[in-house]
């Protein structure tokens, strides 16, 4: 069987979920090779890994990979494409494994595809554009198709691979160590899942006001990530790598909860490929209805306290 | 500091966005706007002049219509402009774009080029790490924050967690994400759109930038698109007015979808 190429997707060695839906998906295609860029490495990771059906792991764990800015990435996955021919290269479809492809895609003379949600037989990728508007389908023409998938789109299912490691060595060129990462903030550090991640996704617009802890607490209650409208993001009131919406975040969870927020396509062309939306909204003129599957008309600030209180009481 | 900002085009979000039927390609017969994200690379590029001298210069590759971007910054205040403008550019990938724009930025010069992090149409969000590949340049892309001192540039890279702060020395592609006031893009005044009228625009066809026409257009796309259908809308669902109740309902629903 034709050989994959997944790059993982993990913070401080801790494989982020979408990684183990690309190595899923990867075995439809033929054998996935999980690629570990960066330190962390652990037998912790290897046995995820291969539980997620693995067959091989190309570990290349030098700081260097992590210290500079994503060409490293770039050039161990070039490498790997000249010395393994795999048949595809799979990333996650999130600002930086986007990044990485597109380099990818140049160093190998190679064809990409970013924001696929599925990919089928012959490597033809479907990818919603415009918001979800129109589905797309189409192929790589050159080299080794590149494909990166959004988060939430396949079903992790856990099949044993072997996970034989290979450890690689890059000798980085002085290119892939132009951009260097000095520090790393942590702003807002809490237990929610990633925002594009998040099987639940819960959202407040201009409706909720400067004080964001009614949104925080339904999300906890939930076990959800926290997202913002662009009114939110715009006036302050919560960070803009919160923000969904076209010039933020694209999230296709299975349940999305809209408080207090109209709706403008700007914000529906982040998240109208959720799978469920439910909204809470005073305004029943709001252009959010239109794709609301359940929603209140009412004062978020008495419904939704409402809502955490019925939540918690059934858990 | 020789600064050069890429802005792009591209149909208004308000309007129904289309491919063509013909060759799959973006429908441009829609209202042309730049792009959001563009005018905050512009804004930067301003502030970066303000701050440490020298000159922006526009840059856009598209149409003859993306004439309206390129104005649109020359009155918030950009020096000039470069229109890379062929037919054979036409229907090219973010592979060929990336390859024509680097050829027209190596004929321009740069110290600093800065790009909107992503495009409201195609969405890549791939163009400036490209750009900074075939440059040979550093790449700092998705900056809330851009610092120069002398040959060095250092910026804050939004991340999921907060931010990375991330060095280099110039030149280099830098990507700017959307910021709060008071960092938001400043509106023309109307001294700027008159002036706007009176500066340079400069026509650049695929041989003045040396571009390869093999490496452009729709023929020498990396990818191709085999089919595309737009979207089932989705279905009319169930509304409920808060008659004192509505978290109730709205937790009944959730548990009938099994979220609780």
């Amino acid at each position: 069987m034709a050989e994959i190429l997944v790059l993982v997707e993990q913070i401080d060695g801790e494989i982020k979920k979408v990684t183990l839906e690309l190595l899923t998906l990867a075995r439809s295609l033929g054998e996935p090779s999980a690629v570990w860029a960066g330190p962390g490495y652990s037998e912790t990771a290897k046995a995820r890994l291969s539980e997620y059906g693995a067959e091989k792991i190309y570990v290349a764990d030098s700081a260097d990979i992590a210290d500079y800015l994503v060409a490293p990435k770039a050039e161990l996955l070039a490498s790997l494409v000249g010395s393994r021919s795999p048949a595809a290269v799979l990333v996650a479809s999130t600002t930086e494994g986007k990044e990485v492809a597109g380099r990818l895609a140049i160093k190998t003379d190679s064809g990409v595809i970013t924001d696929a949600v599925g990919v089928a037989e012959g490597f033809v990728a479907e990818q919603p554009i415009f918001g979800g508007g129109v589905i797309v389908h189409s192929k790589v023409a050159k080299g080794t198709p590149i494909i990166a998938l959004r988060p939430n789109s396949t079903q992790p299912v856990a099949t044993a691979g072997a996970g034989t490691e290979e450890k690689v060595d890059v000798a980085l060129t002085d290119a892939a160590r132009a951009a260097r990462v000095v520090e790393r903030v942590k702003e807002k550090s809490s237990s929610r899942p990633e925002l594009t991640e998040a099987a639940i996704v819960v959202s407040g617009g201009r409706g909720v006001g400067a004080d964001f802890s009614i949104i925080e607490q339904l999300a906890d209650s939930l076990g959800a990530a926290v997202g913002a409208s662009r009114a939110v993001t715009d006036s302050g009131w919560y960070p803009h790598e919160f923000q969904v919406g076209q010039t933020g975040k694209t999230v296709a969870p299975q349940l999305y909860i809209a408080a207090g927020i109209s709706g403008a396509i700007q914000h529906r062309a982040g998240m109208q490929t959720a799978k469920t939306i439910v909204v809470v909204n005073k305004d029943a003129q709001a252009p959010i209805w239109e794709i609301a599957d359940f929603g209140v008309v009412g004062d978020l600030h008495k419904v939704v306290p409402q809502l955490i209180d019925e939540i918690t009481k059934r858990k | 500091m020789n600064i050069v900002v890429c802005v792009k085009q591209v149909p208004d979000t308000a309007t129904e966005r289309k491919l063509r039927s013909d060759d799959s390609t973006l429908d441009r017969s829609a209202n042309g706007v730049i792009n959001e994200l563009c005018e905050y690379a512009v804004e930067d590029a301003l502030k970066l002049k303000e701050a440490y001298g020298g000159e922006v210069t526009v840059l856009t590759m598209g149409p003859d219509q993306a004439t309206d971007a390129i104005r649109k910054a020359l009155a918030m205040g950009a020096d000039k402009a470069v229109h890379l403008s062929d037919e054979a550019l036409h229907g090219s990938d973010a592979l060929s774009t990336s390859y024509a724009l680097s050829q027209a930025l190596k004929k321009i010069g740069f110290d600093v080029v800065i790009l909107g992090s992503e495009s409201t149409d195609a969405r890549t969000g791939m163009l400036a790490a490209m750009l900074a590949e075939r440059l040979g340049v550093p790449q700092l892309t998705l900056a809330s924050k851009i610092e120069v001192d002398g040959s060095a540039i250092s910026i804050h890279r939004q991340t999921d967690y907060g931010y990375d702060k991330v060095e280099a020395t110039l030149p280099a592609v830098v990507s700017v994400v959307e910021k709060p006031d008071p960092f938001k893009p400043r509106y023309p005044s109307f001294k700027g759109i008159m002036a706007a009228k009176k500066k340079p625009i400069e026509k650049l066809g695929i041989a003045d930038a040396e571009i390869d026409p093999a490496q452009i257009g729709l023929a020498a796309a990396w990818s191709v698109v085999s089919d595309f259908t737009t979207a089932p809308p989705r279905g009319k669902g169930v509304v409920v007015n808060d008659e004192g109740d509505g978290g109730t309902k709205a937790a009944e629903f959730l548990v009938s979808k099994k979220f609780i």
